[in-house]
């Protein structure tokens, strides 16, 4: 079953032919990254096929048996995960190519690919300290992505960006020693057992380490207090670059429902449940804040930047209230979250390209002609009803079904207020920046001293090419809307399997106690 | 010995935040790299610290010192290097491209506009 390793084996070793034999052939490197990216989702999709058995399919590396050589392994989340990877990646790779986003600085490809390898990786390995190396690929080929396209603001944000994520991977260290030093392991079915079988009274190391692994999760997922390096970051990426970002927060959401249901139990007597306590309150103000955020934004990329904080609150609540149903929710709205944002930035893409000198300030432009501001205005309508909730896309499903799960909580009247008016400061944010886009007076903008002087000269016509990427992400949602209950069933077993860990637990050490 | 790794590793880790609390990039490339030597110190010491013996498990040996977290450490100072030589070569082109040596937020919200003279 070598298949489980293939995403992250071919990014692996098409990464660096892109980077030396075709770095001065920017067409054969699109062509290598784009076949690439399609064989990628062909195998997520054969993976998404296999796991759906129910059963957890581990990879030894070197055969090396679970406990002391590292492992993958593939469930019905990971699969989902990667599927999802895949597809972005493929969308993103595409628009790339189509406004030559990838020619403005070099080995743009060669990035783009490790990064997927790392975000595959991530999703894939069951191995703490795996998921800290793949962590670090991801975040090495982001900090490459990110300063991609240059100039001081975007090398500024990139420091900052690099400094953020230096002192996480230094705090993921020592949260990873400290589990180490309590547990005498660091295979995630290990830790489940040593982790449910240890008495609560020796935890407090345990403990030290789970939570300062929170945090560092926490701050990959943009979780008010640590989500401050986000909007930074995400308005001074390249849109291209921030829309294969969209996926970042997911890693550390991602993370979090990972270890802390298969390897610290939150029923077990070490952990105590000390994790759900802090993490709805964070989650509830994160929505806030980003809806905040939406609602005062001066300028188009940092108000989508913080409608990717309020997706997070939602994402989070979800995940922080630790029930099968919730999980489910929360795993909906990731997959749908993931497709607004990147389609939102992808889009702004073209929007702002086309506005000339005014960029991305919400103040009144004229949209270059040539750019078919009919078609961008219809496609930012359906994006921003997706990132908001409203009916009738995936949006609005995700949200409901993550309110429905936390129905039964006794917190629920502060949970679906906080949500609710979240969800409408980010309506009103996203409408006032649509009727500022696109229904602005052209007048006013002449009566202004003529800086917009040709705005031609940037983008003469916009080519279908250039929605492909868009076009591609919208296909998925309107299908994940479509297929709302096959795919919330694949869900829903996928968050059963993660609620009931002996299956993974055996799949992974059953080899060691074969071979004995 | 306890004493000492704890005291040397507390030390590290309090200037390394110190400096990495700084405005200025070079301070925060500094303070980078202690806390790396911080962590990697830490890590070192998870598997307990044990003196004179052999990172191996064999009959003859009458006690082993854990060598998993000495492989933990070389990866983590491996990724550590690398990150620093970015790091600085980041901080460099800011420096370059941008005049300034800061590394202080200035918020998304406020890049100044590309067009000049224009009231909001």
């Amino acid at each position: 079953m070598h298949l489980i390793i293939a995403p992250i084996v071919l990014p692996a070793v098409l990464a660096p032919i892109i980077a030396w034999v075709m770095r001065h052939d920017i067409v054969l490197a699109r062509a290598f990254s784009i076949a690439g990216a399609v064989v990628m989702v062909g195998i997520a999709a054969l993976l998404v096929g296999i796991a759906a058995d129910g059963q957890t399919h581990p990879y030894f590396l070197g055969d090396w048996p679970a406990p002391f050589g590292i492992a993958l392994a593939l469930d019905r989340l990971s699969a989902a995960m990667v599927l999802l990877t895949t597809l972005l990646a493929l969308a993103v790779v595409v628009h790339a190519a189509a406004t030559g986003w990838d020619r403005r600085g070099q080995h743009f490809h060669a990035l783009f690919q490790f990064q997927v390898m790392g975000l595959c990786g991530a999703f894939l390995t069951a191995d703490a300290f795996n998921l800290f190396v793949f962590f670090e690929v991801l975040l090495i080929a982001s900090y490459g992505l990110m300063i991609h396209g240059g100039g001081a603001e975007r090398l500024r944000a990139g420091l900052q960006y690099v400094v953020m994520n230096l002192v996480g991977s230094a705090l993921f260290l020592f949260a990873l020693g400290t589990i180490y030093a309590a547990t005498g392991t660091l295979n995630m079915a290990d830790l489940a057992q040593k982790v449910g079988a240890m008495p609560a009274g020796d935890a407090a190391l345990l403990r030290t380490g789970a939570a300062l692994m929170a945090i560092v999760f926490a701050l990959k997922a943009a979780l008010v207090p640590v989500h401050f390096w986000l909007p930074a970051t995400y308005a001074r990426a390249s849109a291209p670059v921030a829309a294969l970002f969209a996926i970042m927060t997911k890693v550390g959401a991602y993370a979090i429902l990972r270890l802390f249901t298969i390897a610290f139990p939150p029923q077990s007597a070490a952990m105590g449940g000390f994790l759900q306590s802090v993490l709805m309150p964070a989650a509830l103000v994160t929505a806030i804040v980003g809806a905040v955020g939406v609602l005062g934004a001066r300028q188009l990329f940092a108000q989508l930047s913080f409608a990717v904080i309020g997706s997070v609150g939602v994402l989070m609540a979800g995940i922080a209230a630790f029930t099968p149903e919730a999980a489910s929710a929360a795993l909906y709205y990731l997959l749908h979250s993931t497709l607004a944002a990147a389609v939102l930035f992808l889009l702004a893409d073209l929007v702002v390209s086309a506005r000339g000198a005014a960029r991305d300030h919400l103040r009144p432009a004229a949209i270059a002609p040539g750019a078919r501001p009919g078609l961008l205005a219809g496609l930012f309508l359906f994006a921003a009803i997706a990132m908001a909730g409203m009916p009738p896309l995936s949006g609005f499903l995700g949200k409901i079904l993550v309110l429905q799960a936390l129905w039964p909580r006794p917190d629920v009247a502060l949970s679906w207020a906080v949500l609710l008016t979240a969800s409408l400061l980010t309506i009103v944010g996203l409408a006032r920046a649509g009727s500022m886009l696109f229904w602005s007076r052209p007048e006013a903008v002449a009566a202004a001293p003529g800086q917009e002087a040709a705005p031609e000269d940037v983008v003469p016509v916009a080519g279908f090419a250039q929605f492909a990427g868009i076009a591609g992400l919208v296909a998925l949602i309107v299908a994940l809307t479509v297929l709302a209950g096959p795919v919330h069933d694949y869900l829903g077993a996928a968050a059963a399997q993660l609620h009931d860990p002996a299956g993974y637990i055996d799949a992974i050490l059953s080899r060691a106690q074969e071979g004995g | 010995m306890e004493l000492l790794i704890a005291t040397g590793i507390g030390v590290l880790t309090a200037a390394g935040i110190y400096l990495t609390l700084r405005l200025r990039s070079f301070p925060v490339v500094l303070g980078l790299a202690l806390l790396s030597y911080a962590v990697n110190l830490f890590l070192f010491s998870t598997g307990r610290l044990v003196t004179g013996a052999p990172p191996i498990l064999s009959k003859d040996a009458a006690a082993y010192t854990d060598p998993l977290p000495q492989a933990l450490v070389l990866t983590a100072i491996v990724i550590s290097f690398g990150m620093s030589a970015l790091l600085v070569m980041l901080a460099l082109g800011s420096y370059l491209e941008g005049r300034d040596d800061g590394v202080e937020g200035d918020g998304a919200e406020d890049a100044p506009e590309a067009t000049s003279g224009e009231a909001r």
